[in-house]
């Protein structure tokens, strides 16, 4: 990992226009990114992780181009997305592929699955015509359906095999790097794994490189390298998977990890229990965002939001606590 | 017991032919007690209690089995019989607390909806009910917040707002469908809390339905392990976790990823969950099952007893299902 990033987000911010007053000034704003650095690696699977709200998924969006920062910068090996020209982005958009969350709205009802997945194929003009066919089993083949499915419409798949087909089209053109965005949330616990464990020999089989963006603190941790803890628009921990789940530093991190139900019964362990909801990002808290409801809160927690800083070789943490 | 299901059918008819969701499911729920039922989606286990509420929607029918709740059969009851016990000795909550409060009208006014049907109280005696539940579930300053649109409040207020509707005339019996579900994991664990708590200080018993096996093994004392309509394991918790003996048990708490160990690979069962219209004549885990016999294609076991738990796998005996 020693390599340059493939991907290097610099102070990325994505702010909401959510009220205008008459004169058309905005007068409410969600930030819902705000000032995010992290670097991303060729051939990591990094994880972002964080509770609905956190701005994770705006992440993702914004680097697949769907959303435009409002400011800071996306670099994907060596260029500022910003800085591209139409033929370039074409060729970014190429490279960058998305895997939805919800397979049942992702896939359109009325196409059949092989014009799903070779419709990036004919719109980048990929392939002569009599060879697509040929490429559409192949993709349908490397994420274990048979290629006879290519004529059948996406009703008439059960919902792991339709995340299967949403991951066909997103390696039809090729890609290098990946943004899952909750890939496995909406299916159940035996079909899940099921794909985790595709996706993991995906990652493998072509070299990908992967945002993979999840509320489950489990599944991030089996698929991850390393792992981005947010809050609020904040990035508020991030460090190596192993060292992450081991020690954890920020209290959010803390209390994210204890919240998660445990089937081993036989480890009980102490219970973090937060107090209240996740406070609104349009208008959050003063200084760090978790001091509303932080267990460790101490004096001047509400005056100024700790940078990121650097704690151990690797793990970065943005907390009061340590950072001094 | 409180309530016995005795061996419970509902089947719905379709245009293709009839789905057994149900399938001689056979359950009892002591006092006080958090039984869950856990199964992935379409093994039956909504439509169980949905049953048991008498809220099954057309072409659903209940074509066998008793639900006896305090001696009597709720499947003879009336519908206006049914009214007066439902929101009264049994209430429910929904997975979504977004779409089942009604976004027109204050949450005081959907919470006296149910205590106005259910008790004879006063104007003024009903809204300090509604002050009372809201402060039950854990509502900060009560007195203001009932006077909120349920858009004016997160989701774990409204769910909270759900539970306090169902405890507003002191059920007997809670069914939970999955209140959790769409939760995120800090309030998830939250409301697990104030369901156990609640528990305790009401002494209710609660159904508890969920897919999510880390629900179960934080909040129930005891466990159904349901597969396409049928119950295939049943233990108390600590049993379940410690020796699962369902091949289908075994495998689901293989197949979650683990937060104390590092594994290359996940742990997969085979194939998916079968068509309901077209089930496997025997055993309905026969082939997904790593341990499948030449028996279990033919015949349906039946629901034994092993040491302290319940199972239905051929491994363990030799029963037979009668149809």
């Amino acid at each position: 990992m020693s390599s340059k990033p493939l991907l290097q987000i610099r102070n990325l911010q994505k702010y909401f226009v959510v009220e205008r007053n008459f004169f058309g000034k905005p007068t409410a704003i969600l930030k819902a990114v705000d000032d995010v650095s992290f670097d991303i690696h060729k051939g990591e699977a990094f994880g972002l992780v964080g509770e609905s709200g956190c701005g994770k998924s705006t992440i993702g969006k914004m680097i697949v181009d769907i959303y435009s920062p409002t400011s800071g910068s996306i670099i994907f090996d060596g260029k500022d997305l910003a800085s591209l020209n139409k033929a370039e982005r074409r060729k970014y958009c190429k490279d960058i592929q998305l895997i939805f969350q919800d397979p049942y709205a992702s896939l359109n009802p009325r196409m059949t699955v092989g014009e799903i997945i070779s419709e990036p194929i004919r719109i980048n003009k990929l392939l002569p015509s009599n060879e697509i066919e040929n490429r559409v089993s192949y993709l349908l083949n490397c994420v274990g359906l048979a290629s006879n499915y290519r004529n059948r419409y996406a009703h008439e798949f059960s919902g792991g095999q339709r995340q299967r087909i949403g991951i066909a089209r997103a390696l039809a053109l090729n890609p290098t790097f990946i943004v899952c965005d909750e890939p496995v949330s909406a299916l159940d616990v035996s079909v899940q794994a099921q794909v985790v464990n595709l996706l993991d020999d995906l990652k493998k089989e072509f070299s990908l490189t992967y945002l993979f963006i999840a509320h489950g603190l489990n599944v991030i941790k089996h698929i991850s390298d390393r792992v981005g803890v947010m809050y609020l628009g904040k990035m508020m921990e991030i460090a190596n998977k192993k060292e992450l789940y081991q020690n954890p530093l920020n209290p959010y991190t803390q209390a994210l990890m204890s919240a998660i139900p445990n089937i081993d019964l036989s480890v009980k362990k102490e219970r973090i229990r937060l107090e209240g909801d996740v406070p609104s990002p349009i208008n959050p808290p003063k200084g760090c965002r978790f001091c509303t409801r932080c267990f460790k809160v101490f004096e001047g927690c509400d005056v100024e939001q700790p940078p990121l800083a650097e704690e151990k070789a690797g793990h970065y943490v943005a907390c009061r606590l340590f950072n001094k | 017991m409180l309530l016995e299901v005795k061996n419970l059918k509902t089947e719905f008819s379709t245009k293709r032919g009839v789905v057994t969701a149900v399938n001689n499911v056979s359950f009892g729920l002591d006092k006080g007690e958090i039984l869950a039922i856990v199964g992935e989606s379409g093994s039956g286990k909504s439509v169980t209690s949905l049953s048991i509420m008498g809220l099954l929607q057309k072409p659903g029918k209940v074509s066998n089995g008793e639900i006896v709740f305090k001696g009597e059969d709720l499947l003879k009851r009336s519908v206006s019989e049914l009214q007066k016990i439902r929101g009264d000795q049994i209430s429910m909550i929904f997975q979504e607390p977004m779409t089942s409060l009604n976004p027109v009208y204050r949450v005081k006014t959907q919470l006296l909806e149910s205590i106005n049907i259910h008790t004879n109280l006063s104007k003024e005696d009903a809204l300090k009910k509604v002050v009372e539940s809201l402060r039950l579930v854990g509502i900060p300053s009560p007195e203001k917040r009932m006077d909120n649109y349920p858009h004016q409040m997160s989701g774990g207020m409204r769910q909270r707002v759900m539970i306090a509707m169902a405890l507003s005339c002191h059920p007997e019996i809670l069914i939970a469908d999955e209140p959790t579900t769409a939760l995120d994991v800090t309030i998830q664990a939250q409301i697990l809390d104030l369901l156990y708590d609640l528990r305790q200080k009401l002494g209710m018993a609660v159904l508890l339905i969920t897919h999510d096996l880390g629900v179960v093994a934080e909040a129930a004392d005891r466990v159904a392990v349901m597969y396409c309509g049928r119950i295939v394991e049943e233990a108390m918790v600590k049993d379940l976790f410690s020796t699962p003996r369902h091949p289908y048990t075994i495998g689901l708490l293989q197949s979650i990823p683990k937060l104390n160990e590092d594994r290359e690979r996940l742990y997969m069962i085979k194939g998916m969950v079968p068509d309901p219209l077209k089930m496997p004549k025997g055993c309905s885990f026969s082939d997904r099952c790593e341990h499948c016999m030449e028996k279990c294609k033919e015949k349906i076991p039946s629901l034994m007893q092993v040491e302290n738990q319940r199972v239905r796998c051929f491994l363990y005996g030799d029963g037979v299902e009668e149809e």
